[in-house]
């Protein structure tokens, strides 16, 4: 089954992951940029890291017929200092124009401190003066709740956000509903220990439906399955799913909502033509 | 959805993995007793023993409301904290 990793960061992975995605059926992946597990020294090292997600990945990821799409941003953990924030942000304009990016992201809240609500907002508001989609991280472990309703709400105080072009990622069993009732689109993410697995995503499906979810592995440069998505493929079939509602989940749902983005221009494998 | 199967497929399919998870949360904490030192008062073991009770109850809105035992509390004044 074709599919799409909506949430990967490979930057931190090998090129033999990209082969293996190839393998498994990955078509599209999306990758935000994110942490890397370090700070970084100065805005410098984010400009060639934007580099790196809009013209070094996409060639990688070509070269094994799979689509790379990427996020820009400054994560929430180096958002703290809003000095710096300000200029990595003075950055994303640029990066934002460029050919495979799809917005905004993942930004969003660590320690739901003032200083990242801070930065939080500057982003938020570049993202709406530029019309981009965004992407929001949540909190890891005891902050996921708190960050995620102070998310929402800082959403719900700006009326220009379009919720249906908006995903809220990393979402589990205590953030999911509010999420999806306020009309977001709602990430699951499929990480060991701290987030979901593929047997409670499929609970999560069970209890709210496939609409407006996506799953991705978020994998990384810690322990982390980039084979994920094929992980969850393989526990909704275990549990009867039929095919078509597979297919909805990993496939036609992130195509959904990346073709929201003006840069998103797909014909997936199964829309090429045929061999004559 | 498809047809949810009856209880006891699910409780057939899940048995031993639940029985399996179990007794490794038993073991730890078995480990943890053994251990030089005390650790009564810290209150993630409070956590764990509330998640426990959790478990041990009739809902179907289990993994919820563990998930909200570690959980920081939301306040909707957050703004003026």
């Amino acid at each position: 089954m074709y599919f799409f990793d909506p949430h990967i960061h490979m930057a931190a992975r090998t090129t033999d992951d990209f082969q293996t995605l190839a393998k498994m059926g990955c078509v599209v992946v999306g990758e935000p940029a994110f942490w890397m597990g370090y700070d970084r020294s100065g805005a410098n090292s984010f400009y060639d890291y934007f580099r790196q997600l809009t013209e070094w990945e996409p060639k990688r990821a070509a070269n094994y017929g799979i689509r790379h799409h990427s996020w820009m941003g400054i994560n929430a953990k180096e958002a703290e200092d809003v000095g710096f924030a300000r200029e990595v942000i003075a950055t994303l304009p640029e990066f934002l124009q460029r050919p495979t990016v799809l917005g905004v992201g993942e930004i969003g809240l660590h320690k739901c401190t003032r200083n990242e609500v801070t930065t939080l907002l500057e982003l938020i508001d570049l993202g709406m003066k530029t019309e981009e989609q965004l992407l929001f991280h949540t909190p890891h472990l005891e902050d996921k709740y708190l960050g995620t309703r102070m998310i929402l709400d800082i959403l719900r105080g700006d009326s220009r956000v379009n919720h249906g072009r908006v995903c809220i990622d990393h979402c589990e069993e205590h953030t999911i509903r509010p999420v999806l009732e306020e009309g977001y689109w709602a990430g699951i993410t499929l990480y060991p220990v701290t987030k979901a697995n593929p047997q409670r995503a499929v609970d999560m499906v069970e209890i709210y439906g496939a609409e407006r979810i996506l799953v991705n592995s978020s994998a990384d440069w810690g322990p982390s399955d980039p084979f994920a998505v094929p992980a969850f493929i393989l526990a909704m079939r275990r549990r009867g799913h039929p095919a078509s509602r597979i297919r909805k989940l990993v496939y036609d749902n992130p195509l959904r909502f990346f073709r929201q983005s003006r840069n998103f221009r797909f014909a997936g494998p199964e829309e090429q033509p045929s061999e004559a | 959805m498809p047809t949810p199967p009856a209880a006891n497929e699910i409780l057939d399919r899940e048995f031993l993995d639940l029985r399996a998870r179990l007794i490794d949360v038993a073991a730890a904490l078995d480990r943890i007793d053994r251990a030089e030192g005390a650790v009564l008062n810290d209150p993630r073991l409070g956590q764990i023993r509330q998640s426990l009770q959790i478990l041990s109850t009739d809902s179907a809105d289990r993994a919820e409301r563990i998930q909200m035992v570690f959980s920081l509390p939301y306040r909707e004044d957050w703004r003026q904290a």
